[in-house]
């Protein structure tokens, strides 16, 4: 291991470590911790100049349910919800099928086509906002959750793709031939053989997918642009302007929309972490 | 017909496998960067039936728009400035590399920037840098260092150093989380073997860790250029580009004339010369994982 481990200085060495540790981290979070405290006060403490002290009045339950009660937040969660969900389904179906065939089949193009998935990952979403958005008008889905689904579909299995291609292509071979010999068609070989095996992998990109759909802005901006529609992330951005200066309410929503996606990562972190870096180490 | 299909299934069923994500990738993906090239060439407001062409026109117009240049030098500060990530990103992780006392809990929390959205992280920044309620101007005047606060987001010189650095928060996350892994992966025999010879310290993270983190980085490096290329959300929600189109990068004034000044033409010349400069990366990047793919 590098550094030296810890366990093998002295004592005094150790303690240090932690405390800086634990102080560096404690900096680190700095903002959202001002953000936390802020959403806890009142606005009278906020017009009064107290950020950094104890909030003079707890308004902790005041400020959240005032968010619910005064704004469509909650109607802006469940959208971000039923967009988000219908994505990482759609994602991984169109591409773990894909993926099996650039992973496990001998074909021209095959290179070409990986390659063109890889590609498509990085691409600025600028180059594709007018035609995407002048394509969804004309199929009559604009301001519709569908809409936005569509799209986040077809570009995420860009990402959904290489990741589990790379993944299926690192399977044994002799496996496939195996079931082969044994009479199987292709498509049970996929179904019965691959999808169990590719289960951790699915289960990684899940979460990446659910992350990344559940915090897009831009796609929520060009696409849609109703209340009934809108995820959190635009619904936030609108209800900035409406709260001006009531940081105590914008830090309240701030923190409700983060909380899906930050509870996602540590009810998920190890697969979390795999997907997110993937190829990181070699092999 | 059941023949047929014994002799060829394993070349039909491969493109049967693949149609459906062929078919959403071409629509949503290919297609659309096709006619936004093409459409560069015209003068369209979006709303009319017809297309005017007029060639080069709205390249040349481009040249002439200060707007543009500040866009691109912005974008030049973004890359350059985010290129900080993966550094400060090793150092974090060689720092938090050691096990015991709750050191997964802290590498979670460490990690935690990157997993909110950038609008949250926005709108978090915009608090921290505002004059009369911000952090930075309390502590700033706190410890004696300014006398009147300083408006980070209303001053035209400092507003996109205010925002880059605002991006540097997850995207160091994302660095350290990066090299974390990477870290994990290095074989102890080579370091074993690297401090029998007498090798520690600053040698031996120069001669035996960095070139085995050497996909970390690679990796780091991507991610980064191209974050900082994208780089959209936050300007959106920290100043709209503003004031007075200072803080504007690519991505955000293309947007700005697409959809705010009806100019699609002028936005898709705007969307090609960003797209033309990430091709570059995304060409390198292609080369590298195809040259990996023989290597295997």
């Amino acid at each position: 291991m590098f550094p030296t481990p810890i366990e093998k200085v002295s004592p005094t060495a150790r303690t240090a470590y932690h405390a800086g540790v634990w102080v560096s981290l404690l900096l680190w979070l700095l903002p959202l911790g001002a953000m936390f405290l802020t959403s806890f006060r009142s606005l009278a403490d906020i017009s009064m100049g107290n950020f950094w002290g104890i909030p003079s009045e707890w308004m902790i339950i005041e400020n959240y349910s005032g968010v619910f009660q005064t704004t469509p937040m909650g109607r802006f969660l469940l959208n971000s919800l039923m967009i988000t969900v219908p994505t990482v389904a759609g994602a991984l179906a169109i591409s773990s099928l894909a993926a099996y065939a650039l992973a496990k089949y001998n074909f021209r193009l095959n290179i070409v086509l990986f390659a063109m998935f890889i590609g498509g990952n990085f691409i600025p979403f600028q180059i594709l906002m007018i035609p995407v958005r002048n394509l969804t008008i004309d199929l009559g889905l604009y301001d519709t959750i569908i809409g936005l689904v569509l799209f986040h579909v077809a570009f995420q299995a860009g990402f959904c793709t290489l990741f589990l291609r790379n993944f299926i292509k690192a399977l044994p071979n002799s496996l496939i031939e195996a079931a082969r010999c044994d009479g199987a068609g292709e498509f049970r070989i996929f179904f019965v053989l691959i999808l169990p095996l590719i289960r951790p992998a699915l289960a990684a990109l899940a979460v990446l997918i659910f992350t990344f759909v559940w915090n897009d802005y831009f796609w929520a901006l060009v696409l849609v642009q109703s209340d009934s529609v809108r995820p959190v992330t635009a619904g936030l951005e609108a209800l900035k302007g409406q709260w001006l200066a009531s940081w105590q309410m914008i830090a309240a929503g701030a923190i409700i929309a983060a909380i899906p996606p930050v509870s996602m990562f540590f009810l998920m972190q190890k697969h979390f972490i795999a997907g997110l870096t993937m190829g990181a180490t070699k092999g | 017909m059941r023949d047929f299909w014994e002799n060829h299934q394993l070349k039909i069923v491969p493109w049967m496998l693949l149609t459906p994500a062929l078919i959403m990738f071409s629509i949503y993906v290919i297609y659309p960067i096709i006619q936004s090239l093409s459409l560069s060439f015209f003068e369209w407001d979006g709303l009319a039936d017809e297309k005017t062409y007029i060639g080069f026109g709205n390249y040349l117009e481009l040249f002439d728009d200060d707007v543009f240049w500040t866009s691109l030098k912005n974008n030049l500060i973004w890359v350059i400035f985010y290129l900080f990530s993966p550094p400060i990103g090793l150092a974090i992780a060689l720092f938090l590399n050691q096990k015991g006392l709750g050191m997964r809990l802290v590498k979670s929390l460490f990690f935690f920037p990157f997993v909110i959205s950038q609008i949250v992280v926005g709108l978090m920044f915009t608090w921290f840098y505002d004059p009369s309620f911000g952090l930075l101007n309390t502590v700033l005047q706190g410890i004696g260092l300014i006398e009147e606060p300083i408006a980070a987001l209303s001053s035209e010189r400092g507003v996109t150093y205010a925002i880059v650095f605002a991006g540097l928060w997850p995207q160091i996350a994302y660095c350290m989380i990066l090299y974390l892994t990477g870290l994990n992966g290095i074989s102890k025999g080579q370091i074993e073997a690297a401090s029998l010879d007498g090798c520690s310290g600053w040698r031996m993270l120069w001669h035996v860790i960095l070139p085995q983190l050497r996909p970390a980085t690679f990796i780091a490096i991507v991610v980064t250029v191209i974050g900082s290329l994208r780089s959209f959300d936050l300007i959106a929600i920290m100043t709209a580009g503003g004031p007075y189109n200072s803080s504007s990068v690519l991505a955000f004034f293309m947007y700005e004339q697409s959809i705010t000044n009806y100019r699609m033409g002028y936005g898709a010349a705007i969307a090609t010369i960003l797209f033309l400069i990430m091709s570059v990366y995304i060409a390198y990047f292609l080369t590298r994982m195809l040259q990996q793919e023989r290597i295997r």
